[in-house]
């Protein structure tokens, strides 16, 4: 498969240049490339007076920032987010593996804004699309020309009856998608776990999730402590699925079904978690067969996730009555992250309604697109930058070894290096690709170099 | 767009290694114009110096597999395809070359400043 033969226009990195950098370049493909450059007809920078806000400083709203900072001469940019703190959300596998230390995700917001952005240090409270403004926590009313919402998701724990979120890292309770520090506390009971062994649950929610491919890494490098401290054979590993298959990409599925099988982890299809109960140690689950009910050891809980409440309570989610409508993930076209309805409204990242992919990867291929939209809007051109669902997971599959999987919207595989680095294959340079290059590469996405 | 491509690997290995890749890119420079320094100062290649500098080579190239497993919480070990024994070769490649140029360039300096021309050995009788 010819590599990048659906990427936008303009934007994939040449292959014959990736060539020429050779193996140290190589390491750095599990952000699906590297380059991205302003397609088309748009000038790369434009001078204009426009009044642009940001919702948001995660990783999709910093790189909107940085890239818009660059390409638009004295505009305003205004970036709005409470959070000092930034989170590196890709390394919390790690830390609930033990593989890093629990600050290793953390680091400042203010670090990677770039200069000459208003960051506005508090929550967005409300979006008035009609009005082009949006209000802060605080009442302060901040409009705009052109608006990026950015807003990230919602972990919705209250929907899964019994779940405490302070009781994650006791009892056997673990769930590293909420934080560096329920992480490190998911990791301390992962340690607890493998010393004596038991009955290990992972699950994912039936809601769209961010890293989909997070719920299968963890339950592998499960598999492979327990072989490590040699207490697999007294344990049963349990993975529950929320459809009838493993990953969205049936090619890769059909791998996943295999490694599962050869490890011995036992799969359950079609369960849903909707209630656990922390203190006998069950959790329950709707299933086509009835209510299921599962004793554990040891669980990692990932919750339904939903848009961040500002974005569902604004008029910017699909309004179609789908899942995506109920769950709030805005309305947006897939190609380019413009609003259908709010034409001068883009969406980046999480809280974007795209069928695929709520990754730094997406975040990577996604903010190019709709910054090189609206930049071409002000400068009275069109873009023709495209944005085609591309995606990548490395795919831990145990310690040491992962699997670089790159997929667009149609479920074709996208591999950067076709013919060297496989896909489906477990590797270590994917492995190293992920412990020591994906940070950086991500980093560099934060200030718009990447 | 090359040069731009370029600049982004750049940046993203100045945020992988900070300033220890300014120090990894200054000892390469100048260990590389120190051997052309002393080769061409000396006007040939001693087999001699070369040999104890690919010896020492040798286990540079071993260092820097160690590192990288160091760094990566892995190691050779764990290689599962063409790809990987291919990286592996290059990392031991690379130290291995690299240290031997550096070590060469020592040497000679060292022997340039004591003024001492390594010959061949002492012939007994």
């Amino acid at each position: 498969m010819e590599p990048f033969t659906n990427m936008p226009p303009g934007m994939g990195l040449d292959r014959r240049t990736l060539l020429k950098l050779g193996a140290a370049g190589s390491v750095l493909a599990g952000m699906g490339g590297i380059a991205a450059r302003p397609a088309g007809a748009t000038p790369v920078s434009v001078e204009t007076t426009a009044k642009i806000v940001v919702i948001g400083a995660g990783a999709a709203g910093l790189a909107t920032a940085s890239r818009l900072s660059k390409r638009l001469k004295g505009a305003t940019i205004t970036l709005i987010d409470a959070r000092k703190r930034h989170l590196y959300q890709p390394g919390y596998t790690l830390v609930a593996a033990g593989l890093k230390p629990q600050d290793y995700p953390i680091s400042r917001t203010e670090q990677y804004v770039p200069a000459g952005v208003d960051w506005i240090q508090e929550a967005a409270e409300e979006i008035d699309p009609e009005a082009g403004k949006v209000v802060t926590e605080s009442g302060k009313e901040v409009a705009y020309d052109y608006l990026v919402v950015a807003a990230g998701i919602h972990l919705d724990y209250d929907a899964i009856d019994g779940m405490e979120i302070n009781q994650i890292g006791k009892e056997g309770l673990g769930s590293h998608y909420l934080g560096p520090e329920a992480a490190y506390a998911t990791w301390r009971e992962m340690s607890r776990f493998v010393e004596l062994g038991g009955t290990a649950v992972f699950q994912r929610p039936a809601t769209e999730m961010k890293c989909a491919g997070a719920p299968l890494k963890y339950t592998f490098l499960m598999d492979d402590r327990l072989r490590q401290q040699g207490t697999r054979a007294n344990s049963e590993v349990i993975y529950v699925a929320h459809t009838d298959n493993l990953f969205s990409v049936p090619i890769v599925h059909e791998k996943v079904r295999m490694l599962f099988e050869d490890r011995g982890v036992d799969v359950r299809y079609s369960h849903v978690l909707r209630e656990i109960d922390l203190g006998s140690k069950e959790a329950v689950f709707e299933a086509p067969d009835g209510v299921q009910t599962i004793k554990y050891d040891f669980i990692n809980v990932i919750p339904p996730m939903r848009a961040a409440q500002v974005v569902r309570d604004s008029p910017l989610p699909w309004q179609d009555g789908s899942a995506w409508a109920r769950d709030g993930w805005i309305e947006v076209d897939k190609h380019t992250m413009r609003h259908p309805r709010y034409p001068n409204v883009f969406a980046v990242g999480d809280n974007a309604g795209v069928p695929k992919g709520k990754t730094a990867a997406s975040v990577k291929w996604q903010v190019p697109v709709a910054v090189d939209h609206l930049v071409a809007d002000i400068a009275g051109v069109d873009s023709d930058a495209v944005y085609d669902g591309y995606t990548s997971c490395p795919l831990i599959t145990q310690m040491g070894r992962a699997m670089l999987i790159e997929f667009d919207y149609k479920n074709n595989l996208t591999p950067s290096f076709p013919g060297v680095i496989a896909p489906l294959e477990e590797l270590w340079i994917t492995w190293v690709m992920k412990t020591i290059a994906l940070k950086p590469t991500y980093i560099a996405m934060l200030r718009g170099e990447a | 767009m090359a040069g731009f491509d370029f600049a982004v690997y750049i940046s993203v290995f100045v945020e992988m290694m900070g300033s220890l890749l300014w120090v990894l890119v200054a000892l390469a420079v100048a260990g590389t114009a120190g051997f052309l320094f002393v080769v061409s100062r000396e006007g040939t290649i001693h087999s001699r110096r070369l040999l104890r500098a690919e010896l020492l080579g040798v286990l540079g190239g071993f260092a820097a597999l160690a590192l990288m497993a160091y760094v990566t919480i892995s190691g050779f070990t764990d290689a599962g395809g063409p790809v990987d024994w291919l990286l592996i070769g290059i990392i031991w490649g690379v130290g291995l070359a690299g240290t031997t140029i550096v070590a060469y360039a020592i040497m000679g300096l060292v022997d340039i400043m004591l003024g001492r021309v390594p010959g061949r050995p002492a012939r007994a009788g």
